[in-house]
């Protein structure tokens, strides 16, 4: 049976073409590759080859035909011994079911929202003995003992090993664990992440410190296209457990390059997740959750926390969920929420509204992807009011989007319009002077509540 | 090291290279079928096809032992196919279906098995690279002796992370095989006009990582310099690197009309180094097979790839729920994100 040749697709978009110039003429033999026609698409002219051999049967589409629509039988073709009358095989195309177009749209949300309920469940059990340590020490502690606890997580980055971390996190891990699990790199980030998502494919736990997440930029392609992305693309086959951790955000006088918070950016990606803690025990009982997670995580430090100092429970195992916001302060006038070296500036705005006689409460919201909407929206449908806290850039930002579910779900309980305190939207100066101007303070925070408070 | 000359006498048996004809036609036809595809609407997107390069693949996996890995850029069809992925699972995946090796959600430029221990389907020019070296820095670490083969093109060669790679595989002797499949444009840019030094094999030298170049559009040659390379990195000595010259007949993609090279050009390399011509010609030469005995592997051939197609037409699309899995790889919701 004669073969219909058809018109083809030849672009992504291309739905009609015009049918150019044959270069083949009824009766012709055509073996497959053969150039036999030229068609001009939407975006160029293209050869098009015969896929099957055999003779032309008879040209149904003269040359220069305009608008000739995809899959219309342009030709046709005999195969061997068939005269040109011979009946036309009932088309592929027209035997394919027809892909779907449109498919109906899925809700993106689920239809019933239950009422927000706050999440304040304690992290640690009442009467834990607790000790002080710094956030450095508790970084440490987090990944010495998942690296004890499990021989497929290793620790590679610049400066991690023979110089003990190039902010001293990683101190003594060479020591306890040797230079096969306690890798130091090249300067070379775009490369070593590529290497990290490559062994966590291959079935390893890699923990990836950038030494800055500003320098994290030259591997973002990985973090994200690899990364996240895969177990989306190999339809749960494969997918890459690891933590990419390290500063984030500014530190003191380091300019433009060296001072830019990604909080908002990470939070963004579907197949991340993503933390940026406050305190030592939330370091330490993240990290160990991040450590553990079968998804690549994102684990945004602070230099200027690591030196601070918590409380820390005395536990053999102690870990934090992701996706539980921590209610520092309870109060009934306004919802501070924040999250990371923010966290700083909404519990000093806190102590000074409290003086003056105005009650904060003050969410630390410690996971950005998953966020805890809930314990933020229960609060603010008690205090009415709200003000976010970050030091990333204000467009886009966390509070954006905050800002935004509140509004979707949580519109008739606000008594003003939710302020977000962010950083200015500059590249971070040097001067002094300037760099204190670019950044969130106390006194913007307090302002922005007393807005809210009509005070 | 120059390019190997093909005059030597195979010391192959017949079986074996029947085995490489059926493989490499399979390849073909397979690539054939979903132009094809293509042009009926059915295949959307992006859709790089493999004709031409097919000795490449074929050869090096002739020289792959079980539980070997590999990884590959977004013109993945062929080293599915060559290393034992499911024709029908590979098309449905082209046409987007719910029988697809991603059930429907990668298409043609993201394809995985983990069972065949391919690795991918990467859409990004060179991502391959660092990845297959970290594929291959897991086996190390585990100490299993398995390899890594990481395909990437000239194109690819001119990434700045494929040189990060180079350096890390050779400081820390990781068994991986670099294979530059070199079929000499870079999408529409020649290599001559892309790249600086022709012999891109040699770029390892700065490294200390070994190099050669082989006759791509000879399977016997490129199992041949596999073998040898397969043989380095599994004793420990770190990577290798292997440029195969090879030629696509078809465009960079579907919609590429192939404007930066003569027609003349492509059919002198269909005439005159065809890989699988070349092989039919050794089985008939050789007394290995009859014509009748080809044709009979054509047929069968082209049964497997008429069934691919028709299961890429008739598997369903995926669930609508499908939108939402796979997202997170533990219970998490992702809508609640």
């Amino acid at each position: 049976m004669a073969i219909e040749i058809l018109m083809p697709a030849l672009s992504p978009t291309m739905e009609e073409g015009t049918l150019a110039k044959w270069l083949v003429k009824e009766g012709d033999s055509v073996s497959s590759g053969d150039i036999i026609a030229e068609i001009e698409t939407d975006k160029a002219t293209m050869e098009f080859e015969a896929v099957d051999e055999g003779v032309i049967g008879s040209i149904l589409i003269a040359e220069g035909s305009e608008g000739v629509k995809v899959n219309t039988a342009i030709a046709t073709l005999l195969e061997d011994g068939e005269e040109a009358g011979a009946a036309v095989a009932s088309s592929p195309a027209a035997a394919a079911p027809a892909p779907v177009a449109a498919s109906a749209p899925v809700a993106a949300t689920p239809t019933t929202t239950p009422a927000p309920v706050a999440n304040v469940e304690p992290d640690w059990p009442e009467g834990t003995e607790v000790k002080q340590q710094t956030v450095r020490e508790a970084i440490r502690d987090a990944m010495a003992e998942e690296m004890r606890g499990s021989d497929d997580v290793f620790l590679m980055g610049e400066e991690v090993a023979e110089y003990q971390g190039a902010y001293k996190i990683s101190q003594g891990l060479l020591d306890e664990f040797g230079a096969k699990r306690v890798i130091d790199t090249p300067i070379t980030e775009h490369g070593f992440a590529g290497i990290a998502v490559g062994a966590s494919f291959g079935g390893l736990r890699p923990i990836v410190e950038f030494m800055t997440f500003n320098f994290a930029m030259q591997a973002i392609d990985h973090i994200i296209n690899s990364a996240a992305k895969t177990l989306y693309m190999s339809g749960g086959q494969m997918g890459a457990p690891m933590v990419f951790r390290g500063p984030n955000g500014a530190a003191a006088r380091v300019g433009a390059q060296h001072s830019h918070d990604y909080a908002a950016w990470y939070a963004q990606i579907p197949g991340l997740k993503v933390v940026m803690p406050y305190s030592a025990s939330d370091a330490k009982g993240l990290l160990k959750t991040a450590i553990r997670d079968p998804n690549p995580v994102i684990f945004l430090e602070n230099e200027i926390l690591y030196g601070r100092s918590f409380e820390v429970p005395v536990m053999d195992d102690f870990t934090v969920p992701f996706g539980k916001a921590r209610i520092w302060r309870e109060g009934s006038d306004v919802t501070i929420v924040s999250f990371g070296i923010g966290m700083t500036y909404a519990l000093e705005a806190a102590d000074r509204l409290a003086e003056e006689g105005i009650s904060a409460e003050v969410i630390d919201l410690r996971t950005l992807r998953p966020i805890d909407y809930d314990t933020v929206l229960a609060s603010v449908m008690k205090t009415n009011r709200c003000v976010t806290v970050e030091e990333g850039f204000p467009v886009g930002s966390i509070g954006n989007h905050l800002s935004a579910t509140i509004m979707e779900r949580a519109f008739d309980y606000l008594d003003a319009p939710v302020i977000n305190c962010a950083g200015k939207d500059v590249p971070m100066p040097y001067a002094a002077n300037l760099e204190k101007l670019a950044l969130i303070t106390t006194d913007e925070v307090v302002t922005a509540v007393k807005q809210v408070t009509y005070r | 090291m120059a390019a190997k000359k093909a005059a030597k006498k195979p010391n192959v048996s017949g079986e074996t290279l029947t085995k490489y004809y059926r493989e490499m036609l399979l390849i073909r036809r397979f690539e054939e079928k979903a132009g094809q595809l293509y042009g009926m609407g059915l295949i959307g997107g992006f859709c790089h096809l493999y004709i031409g390069q097919e000795a490449v693949v074929v050869g090096l996996e002739a020289a792959a032992e079980e539980g070997d890995k590999r990884i590959t850029s977004y013109r993945d069809h062929g080293h599915m196919l060559a290393c034992g992925m499911e024709a029908n699972g590979v098309m449905a995946e082209l046409t987007g279906r719910e029988g697809g090796y991603s059930k429907g959600k990668g298409g043609s430029m993201h394809m995985f098995s983990k069972e065949k221990h391919f690795y991918g389907g990467h859409g990004i020019v060179g991502a391959q690279v660092p990845l297959g070296a970290g594929l291959a820095f897991a086996d190390k670490y585990k100490g299993n002796g398995r390899v890594t083969f990481t395909y990437f093109g000239d194109g690819a060669a001119n990434q700045g992370q494929v040189y990060e790679t180079f350096n890390m595989a050779a400081l820390w002797d990781l068994p991986v095989i670099f294979v530059i499949e070199n079929n000499q444009y870079a999408m529409g840019t020649s290599q001559k006009r892309s790249t600086s030094s022709p012999d891109i094999y040699t770029r390892g030298a700065a490294f200390g990582i070994p190099g050669e170049t082989v006759d791509g559009m000879d399977v016997l040659a490129v199992k041949e310099a596999g073998d040898k390379a397969v043989m380095h990195c599994r004793s420990g000595k770190g990577p290798y690197i292997l440029e195969v010259k090879t030629y696509r007949y078809r465009g960079h993609s579907m919609s590429d009309p192939a404007k930066y090279r003569t027609r003349e050009e492509v059919q002198r390399v269909r005439e005159e180094r065809d890989p699988i011509e070349r092989v039919r010609e050794m089985l008939l030469t050789g007394k290995h097979a009859s014509e009748d005995d080809l044709k009979a592997i054509d047929k069968e051939i082209k049964a497997i790839v008429n069934e691919s197609a028709e299961f890429a037409k008739t598997s369903p699309e995926p669930a609508l729920e499908e939108l939402w899995t796979d997202i997170y790889a533990d219970a998490h919701p992702a809508a609640e994100v």
